[in-house]
């Protein structure tokens, strides 16, 4: 599950040079921005059928707490 | 629930106009840097746009899209019996565009005459209002008129909105007769969202001050607007999106009786490419169904789907065709309809 999570994320990003990992500080990323805000929030409706408003997703940090969120752990 | 059916009522005939100048948005490069005016624009799918000059209101793309319909189908104005005007950028505060327009149109005084003010849903709203007061048999035709100048809304120094609108006018002559079937409305609405979308100041909760015209600094990305420009919050709009408007088709498609696979075509409120690949993915829907005007029109708000229609349906709606409308916008309010078109004469897009 956490790979796949992975690979999806990775995909969202349009991350091809480097690996990205659970502990990750996803908000560093270069690829990061609004526009790529949108696309993760489609990708976890999509994949997991989870939605979030913009004031929870502001709390989450990391790609674990993306993972938890969309998991529901 | 706000479900609305009805019988025998429909759409005669379409025009749209456009202003003549063409905005190329990866040229829209005044205050960002090239490399990033092309991610976002890669993005929403906007290449092109129109621009009102600053002369130009959205009362004269309609009148112009108005006086087409009319050349175009040899109609009796003094048989226009309603005009309602679609719009959140009027001429003045008051009067209402409406009545201007009724002058200007020549057409009867005994014309019922108002104005809608809502945002990019405001085309179904309008649609299914005229609709409803066509049951009348007293009324013989209406004129639904539709126009934005969005381009005079909001700030080209604000990246989250910079590169998205555009202007348009549309008419639309409405009818009864037995060869348009059934059609079927949902509309709805959310104040709770209202901060989505929205410009401040410069109505009667904040009035027009020197402080509300002054331009600021609004976030940390370096954006400017004042408070008398318009603003969105694109993440929020998205989540909107993602949470109500494909249960929202799912509704109207089972209110109607309707199966996907019955529906001609599908024209959505063209927000941007992003969310119309993104619904079209959701709901599983036959893209070949889905006309765009998105990439040379940019979002025209209200204006975008009779302007889809006019554009890329044009010779397509003689025969008896069965499609789906969906739009949102700011409110925030969302509406949804599956309506039929039998002989629909389009006339070609005036440029103004």
């Amino acid at each position: 599950m956490e790979n796949k999570f992975l690979t999806d994320l990775k995909e969202v990003f349009e991350i091809e040079d480097r690996e990205i990992f659970m502990d990750d500080q996803f908000r560093e990323y270069p690829e990061w921005g609004s526009l790529a805000y949108l696309s993760v929030i489609a990708m976890l409706d999509e994949i997991y059928d989870f939605q979030i408003e913009e004031a929870d997703f502001k709390k989450l940090r990391t790609v674990r707490d993306l993972y938890n969120a969309a998991t529901q752990q | 629930m706000a479900l609305l059916q009805f019988d025998g009522i429909g759409i005669s005939a379409m025009a749209a106009a456009v202003p003549h100048t063409v905005i190329n948005n990866y040229e829209y490069t005044h205050y960002f840097p090239a490399d990033q005016v092309k991610e976002v624009v890669d993005k929403v799918g906007v290449f092109q746009r129109r621009f009102a000059d600053e002369k130009t209101c959205s009362s004269d793309l309609c009148f112009a899209a108005a006086e087409k319909l009319f050349a175009d189908n040899q109609t009796d104005r003094s048989e226009i019996d309603v005009l309602i005007f679609v719009s959140q950028t009027p001429d003045y505060r008051m009067p209402a565009t409406s009545i201007l327009l009724q002058e200007r149109l020549k057409l009867p005084q005994s014309t019922l005459a108002f104005d809608m003010n809502l945002g990019c849903s405001a085309y179904l709203y309008g649609l299914s209002t005229v609709y409803a007061l066509m049951q009348q048999h007293g009324l013989r035709k209406a004129l639904l008129l539709d126009g934005e100048t969005r381009s005079k809304v909001y700030s080209p120094k604000d990246r989250r909105t910079a590169f998205i609108f555009g202007d348009a006018g549309s008419a639309t002559l409405i009818e009864r007769n037995e060869r348009f079937g059934k059609s079927y409305f949902s509309l709805n609405s959310d104040g709770s969202r209202e901060d989505l979308i929205k410009i401040e100041a410069g109505g009667y909760r904040k009035p027009s001050s020197a402080e509300t015209i002054k331009e600021k600094v609004v976030d940390e990305y370096g954006n400017i607007r004042s408070e008398e420009q318009g603003y969105m919050k694109g993440g929020d709009v998205f989540n909107f999106v993602i949470r109500e408007i494909p249960s929202d088709i799912q509704h109207i498609l089972s209110y109607s009786g309707a199966d996907k696979d019955q529906l001609d075509y599908i024209v959505f409120h063209q927000a941007n490419t992003f969310i119309n690949t993104y619904l079209a993915k959701k709901l599983k829907l036959d893209a070949t169904k889905i006309p765009s005007t998105i990439e040379k029109y940019g979002n025209t708000s209200s204006v975008s789907v009779p302007l889809t229609i006019v554009s890329e349906l044009q010779h397509q709606l003689q025969e008896d065709k069965t499609i789906l409308l969906s739009a949102f916008g700011v409110g925030m309010t969302w509406a949804s309809a599956v309506i039929r078109f039998n002989q629909c004469k389009v006339s070609d897009i005036v440029e103004v």
